[in-house]
């Protein structure tokens, strides 16, 4: 989550003061991602000496002082909501990592691994579920995280589904020695002591 | 109060080499106000879990409680009266009568059970009002899109004063707005006091349950823990 164009997005509207920024973004957020104050202090900070906001040169750094977004900030904003994140390069994922290691650890139940890991998960999404239920009608801004976080959580579930699946299919066989091509565990994980 | 309870129920296919176990000794206990999901792969036994839970089809062993009387005591006739009485089911296609109106669809279930059908009128009437549906009262279930089919047949399911609400993967084609909407529904149902029992390979579906039971070959193999309150989701400082 970026606060830095968070903050900017909100300058754009206009003159704010440090905390009326932060009230402002766990506002627009949903409250799903809550702001402590020196965190806004020091992206404004940064944000000023990038250029990209200024603020009033009287008084000190504290509640008192009004910032604005500058010609160069409203520009980076722009550029920004069209700059498409990062998802080109597969995250190391912890969970399908443990998943591998499981399957190739004898004396452990992979699908026992796996179930308990659903369960986790599913539990979560009753809690953001139980969110949206009581909460969403109210708040646009909320639903939207909240289903942001909900299909996010779904995905790894059906992931552990498709595992779950793919391992019953393959009988459970000792994978071949060396398969060429196949990727490697990451070598920080400790797979056998 | 239980309204829905299986104990040790198995049930078995076929015989010697092609002998299925559908069933492999589940046990489920859902109370009045409850939604319950059963998750699981296709083939783990979930939609024949909800027949034998609705009596429409028996158990090969164990036994089938609904609101305490043992299905397995009753004869064809008291099985027919309970599923029209108490037992409302939602299907993944609908299963609405293409023939008959909306209203008209609502109200058979009363209808069958031998109620007048002025008074059954009336009451699917009441009942569509509710799901916002009033004005669909006259279409034809061909004239209704997807969202509103299935808000008919949930309507169809709660009409009078049904206690066990069975839904089997309900929002099956439906986008996810209406799938949401059907959710919302089933558990506003169960708020005014109907049990719930949701068979789904969908976690998001599953995640509006009280409680999600786990199937696999036939077993419940685990169940996620009660629900811990949504504000454990929101760090301390945020109120």
């Amino acid at each position: 989550m970026s606060v830095r164009h968070a903050l900017l997005a909100l300058l754009s509207e206009g003159p704010k003061y440090g905390l009326q920024l932060r009230q402002e973004f766990e506002a627009r957020t949903g409250e799903v991602w809550p702001l402590n104050v020196g965190q806004v202090y020091t992206t404004l900070q940064r944000l000023e000496r990038d250029g990209l906001v200024e603020s009033d040169d009287a008084g000190d750094d504290g509640p008192q002082r009004a910032y604005r977004i500058t010609a160069s900030g409203e520009h980076e904003l722009a550029a920004w909501l069209r700059t498409p994140p990062d998802l080109s390069s597969p995250p190391r994922d912890e969970l399908v990592i443990k998943i591998l290691v499981a399957l190739q650890l004898p004396g452990v139940d992979v699908h026992e691994v796996i179930q308990s890991h659903r369960r986790y998960l599913v539990e979560l999404m009753q809690e953001w579920t139980r969110l949206k239920e009581y909460a969403a009608d109210r708040d646009l801004s909320f639903a939207l995280a909240v289903d942001a976080e909900l299909y996010r959580l779904d995905s790894v579930v059906r992931w552990l589904d498709a595992a779950d699946g793919r391992i019953r299919r393959s009988g459970l066989e000792p994978p071949p020695a060396a398969t060429p091509g196949l990727p490697k565990l990451p070598r920080t994980v400790e797979v056998r002591r | 109060m239980t309204v829905l309870a299986m104990r040790d129920v198995w049930k078995v296919y076929g015989e010697g080499p092609a002998e299925v176990h559908a069933l492999r000794g589940v046990d489920l206990s859902v109370d009045a106000g409850e939604l319950v999901a059963v998750m699981g792969p296709s083939g783990s036994g979930k939609s024949t879990l909800l027949t034998i839970a609705g009596s429409l089809e028996e158990p090969t062993s164990g036994e089938v409680y609904v609101e305490g009387a043992a299905l397995s005591a009753m004869g064809r006739n008291d099985r027919a009266r309970l599923r029209r009485r108490s037992i409302g089911y939602v299907f993944q296609d609908f299963n609405l009568l293409a023939g008959l109106t909306a209203a008209e669809n609502v109200s058979l279930p009363l209808e069958l059970d031998g109620v007048g059908t002025r008074t059954a009128s009336a009451v699917g009437l009441k009942a569509l009002e509710d799901f916002g549906l009033a004005e669909r009262a006259g279409s034809f279930p061909d004239e209704l899109s997807g969202g509103e089919r299935q808000r008919v047949a949930i309507a169809r399911a709660v009409v009078g004063d049904r206690t066990l609400l069975l839904a089997d993967e309900p929002s099956g084609a439906l986008d996810s707005a209406n799938g949401e909407a059907v959710m919302r529904l089933i558990r506003a149902a169960c708020q005014r006091g109907v049990a719930g029992v949701v068979v789904t390979h969908d976690a998001q579906l599953a995640s509006w349950a009280d409680r999600v039971m786990f199937l696999r070959d036939g077993r419940v193999v685990d169940q996620t823990a009660p629900p811990a309150g949504p504000e454990s989701l929101l760090a301390p400082s945020r109120r």
